[in-house]
């Protein structure tokens, strides 16, 4: 079975013929060819796969892709500006060493952003928390806390 | 901590990881991203016994399958192609398996789908047989034999040290404590599954995209499989795409990378596997799960007299290139603190568990944990602070260690200072709160243990005076593309974002032995930086004849090259290379460094220098135990470094803070349970790593004593940061509520189980 569904893309209005089974996660890596938002675990355990819908954080692993019909999703591909400018937490991330082998980065970094663009002024413990479902073994995670800690200090670009 | 830093001017400053950016978008491509046009997708199917016959196995139904294009089973790979460090590994087990993990069909279809529908056709029967999971009882007499063509399960490998005279150093000592320390299999769990893409081109020579820290010997190991294959002088060209986390998962080459070869060979198609999350953590390996019976003594004022060690590794069914870690397990045994006599003994066992290799550290956290936590009962018998003890004991700068190693720099001391003022700054004693450190020694020099421990670097420079060098090296996330731009650009006068650094390719980086042992900042760096200083010279004689003074007077700083003093005689280095490419006979900079360090294998009773210096750290926590509960918490950590020279402070803080955290993981939560074999917890729900809920505030101060054979004074950081982790924390929690527990990970349940057995 498929299904036409209309939902906002990264800021661009998207009409597409969905299979019923689909995951989010596969409609964007497979079909569209989004390869940033990546698979860690297929089962909602990592946060690879975290992309934004209707500005909450979800794992598109999980998120079937029928039911975002009428969404908006935001995807790690629609955060820096066109002309490629990183987004301040992106920028923030690579400037605080907050990316190694970078497999969860873009996860983290949209996790962040629902965080942020939720609650401009997070502490360590509301970033520990948004972060939970993020899985990075690489940092010992310090380095992510003070990457998503200094957007703040970026001149509070972040929308 | 250093007195040369300012002198840099890239060296020893946080520069963001090159390739952050391109990560940061989403755009870094990962085996997991690539397609090319006709590939299928490759699956594999596994045994469903630890130990059976294969009697019979039906591929027709898989055949038959549309759009399923080849099925192999072991009858379809050749005898002779086996892998692992004993070559008793067959990519795909024809008649018996010996473990839940063996690979026993592998299909390739058009569609990832397709080729899982076609694995649940295969129909095998097997003759399920006794099987051995204990590494201890599969060294009794009666064992049931993992490989029948064996006498034993145990491995003929001679891990066997005796320094000194144990004895009689043990009878002269006023305090001896003895015990017996387990560690259990834990796995790398890197976020970016395990994959390889093979792919024949029209002469049948052999491309393969393969997350892999040993480029070099994975070529060398797949040149093999296509001699076995009868495509002799046929090439191989490796490329890693980028790499989702090493920790030295990737030191061999595996199953999955020989069986995309043998399917893309058999159909002439490009064909990828990638594993799902389950099957990385079922067909994946652990670190060497241990059992080790130790004994130390010392005199009466705290000085170590002696230490006995003896150790049963579990090999797993196959044997990988970690049946070595024995061999690093040596250094902290024979070199850490001075002790004159030691012995060791080491045994792998076969069993039916899934097969051990290498994870950060190599056997050093295994054994660093039964000596540091023995150390700490020690001191206590001897009535001597934990402190004080080691200060008693602590390695110093040039001396010689009995198994020979040279230890030349060691801020083994600085260390300890640093993390005696750290734990002993808090407040008065809280009830179940305490405190505990150990300390570790480290490759910090490459490590021999291959005929080279060398690595190539190619070094070009253009027209507008941007470099390009081509390593060896591997990045995995770790920050050798980093490390090798910030001391080409310090050596150059250039700036780190002049540096393109090339390390995915055998086609055109030169020949390394991998990314382990914690080589790449001195090794990679040390290659770089002699290519750096060869077209250094080549520009220095060329500047000499333009500002007809002698080369050693020009100096490169800022993009310029310049002699100090003289304003007239200053070029901007772009302009000087095009001058020296477009004048008549004109010249392009180029140089090629080949850097194998001046350590040295394993000489007559395993003596030798094994590295060209030593990494040296001290770990120190706190910890609060819930005494209802049995949980820990830790609460601080400090993690201290001699580290030669910090050539990038900001990457070498995650190297560290990272390392601890899998330490913690390793002391406190993480362990493969396999239920005979068979793996129960192959998911992140139930493999416990820490989240970033359970972070932990981590100081990680470093000392640079800046080595004189170290690029611009480094030496090695990539695994010492998990080395010392557990035994520190098991110290902490005896300091805390009084029990040891010797079993990791210390989970709540022992430590609660200790506590009521302390308490009656």
């Amino acid at each position: 079975m498929a299904t036409n569904i209309f939902f906002k893309l990264n800021g661009d209005e998207i009409s597409y013929e969905v299979k019923d089974h689909w995951t989010l996660l596969h409609l964007l890596r497979e079909e569209m060819g989004l390869i940033g938002t990546k698979e860690g675990c297929g089962n909602g355990e990592c946060g690879a796969c975290t992309v934004i819908v209707d500005k909450l954080a979800v794992n598109s692993c999980l998120y079937l892709a029928i039911e975002i019909e009428g969404k908006t999703v935001e995807t790690i591909e629609g955060l820096a500006s066109t002309s490629g400018t990183l987004h301040p937490i992106q920028q923030s991330f690579v400037e605080n060493g907050g990316i190694q082998c970078g497999f969860c980065s873009p996860g983290m970094i949209m996790s962040s952003k629902a965080l942020l663009d939720e609650n401009p002024d997070a502490d360590r413990e509301e970033i520990k928390h948004a972060l939970a479902g993020n899985i990075c073994r690489c940092t010992g995670y310090i380095q992510i806390f003070e990457s998503v800690e200094a957007v703040k200090g970026m001149g509070g670009q972040n929308e | 901590m250093s007195k040369n830093n300012s002198e840099f001017s890239v060296v020893g400053k946080r520069i963001p990881k090159l390739d952050a950016a391109q990560k940061a978008m989403g755009r870094a491509e990962y085996i997991q991203d690539i397609k090319i046009p006709g590939m299928l997708y490759g699956k594999i199917l596994y045994s469903k016994y630890a130990s059976a016959k294969i009697i019979k196995i039906d591929i027709s139904k898989a055949m038959a399958l549309p759009g399923v294009h080849v099925v192999l089973t072991g009858e379809d790979v050749p005898k002779k192609m086996k892998m692992g460090f004993y070559k008793d590994n067959p990519p795909i087990k024809k008649d018996k398996v010996c473990s839940f993990r063996d690979e026993v069909a592998a299909v390739a279809a058009i569609s990832p789908e397709i080729a899982k529908k076609a694995l649940d056709l295969i129909e095998i029967e097997y003759e399920e047989q006794i099987g051995i999971f204990d590494p201890e009882k599969a060294m009794e007499k009666d064992a049931p034999l993992v490989h029948e063509h064996t006498k034993s399960n145990v491995l003929k490998l001679p891990w066997n040290i005796h320094y000194g005279d144990v004895e009689k150093a043990e009878k002269e000592s006023a305090f001896v404590v003895e015990d017996r320390f387990t560690t259990t299999g834990v796995t790398h769990c890197c976020m970016g599954t395990s994959g390889a893409l093979a792919l024949f081109d029209a002469t049948e020579n052999l491309t393969v995209y393969t997350n892999t820290q040993i480029p070099s010997l994975a070529q060398k190991d797949f040149l093999e499989t296509l001699k076995i294959l009868g495509l002799e002088n046929k090439r191989v060209r490796v490329i890693k795409p980028i790499i989702g986390g090493g920790f030295g998962s990737k030191l061999d080459t595996y199953a999955y990378e020989h069986i995309a070869i043998l399917l893309a060979y058999k159909c002439r198609k490009p064909v990828k596997i990638v594993f799902d999350r389950v099957e990385e953590f079922k067909a994946t390996s652990t670190r060497q799960p241990t059992v080790t019976y130790i004994r130390q003594g010392c005199d009466k004022n705290g000085k170590l007299t002696f230490r006995d060690i003896r150790m049963i590794l579990d090999n797993g069914a196959y044997t990988s290139w970690g049946a070595t870690t024995p061999t690093v397990m040596m250094m902290p045994i024979s070199s850490l603190y001075r002790v004159k006599n030691i012995r060791y003994n080491a045994k792998c066992v076969y069993t039916n568990n899934t097969y051990s290799q290498a994870m950060r550290g190599y056997g050093n956290p295994q054994a660093t944990f039964a000596i540091e936590s023995n150390i700490d009962m020690l001191a206590e018998k001897a009535g001597i602070d934990p402190i004080e003890f080691r200060r008693i004991n602590q390695n110093v700068p040039n001396e010689t260690t009995p198994q020979g190693f040279k230890i030349t720099t060691c801020g083994l001391a600085e260390c300890i200072n640093e993390v005696e003022k750290e734990l002993k700054s808090g407040i008065a004693k809280e009830k179940g709160v305490g405190v505990g450190m150990a300390s570790l020694i480290h490759v910090g020099g490459g490590a021999r243990i291959y005929k080279s421990d060398g690595c190539g670097a190619i070094l070009k420079m253009d027209d507008y005076g941007k470099v390009d060098i081509f390593t060896g090296g591997t990045d995995m996330g770790q920050g050798m593309d980093n490390i090798t731009a910030q001391i080409v650009a310090e050596e150059l006068g250039l700036l780190a974002e002049d540096i393109n650094v090339v390390h995915s390719d055998t086609d055109i980086c030169p020949w390394d032995v991998g990314a382990h042992a914690s080589r790449s900042t001195f090794v990679a760096g040390n290659a770089a930086l002699g290519a750096a200083k060869k077209v250094k010279q080549k520009i220095q004689e060329f500047a000499s004849k333009l500002f007809d003074v002698p080369a050693e007077e020009i100096k490169f700083k800022n993009k310029l090259v310049f002699v100090p003093g003289d304003q007239e005689k200053s070029m901007p280095i772009d302009k000087l290379l095009r001058k020296a490419h477009f004048s008549k006979n004109g010249t392009m900079l180029m140089a090629d460094y080949f850097y194998d360090p001046d350590n040295e294998s394993f000489g007559k009773d395993f003596k030798c220098n094994l590295s060209a210096t030593y990494t040296f750290g001290v770990h120190g926590v706190k910890v609060n135990v819930d005494e209802e509960t049995g949980k820990v918490e830790v609460l601080d950590y400090i993690a201290a470094h001699d580290v030669g020279q910090a050539i990038n402070p900001l990457l070498l803080e995650g190297q560290v803070y990272g390392g601890v955290l899998m330490g913690l993981g390793y002391a406190l939560t993480e362990e493969v349970v396999q239920k005979n074999g068979e793996n129960m917890n192959a998911n992140f729900r139930d493999y416990k790593l820490f989240t970033a809920k359970d972070a932990v505030n981590i100081k990680a101060p470093v000392f640079e004593t800046a080595d004189e054979a170290g690029p611009f004074g480094a030496k090695g950081i990539g695994e010492p940061g998990c080395v010392p982790t557990a035994p520190a924390v098991a110290n902490a929690i005896y300091d805390a509520v009084g029990v040891r527990i010797k079993d990791l990970p210390i989970t709540p349940e022992k430590v609660l189980a200790a506590l009521k057995e302390k308490n009656g």
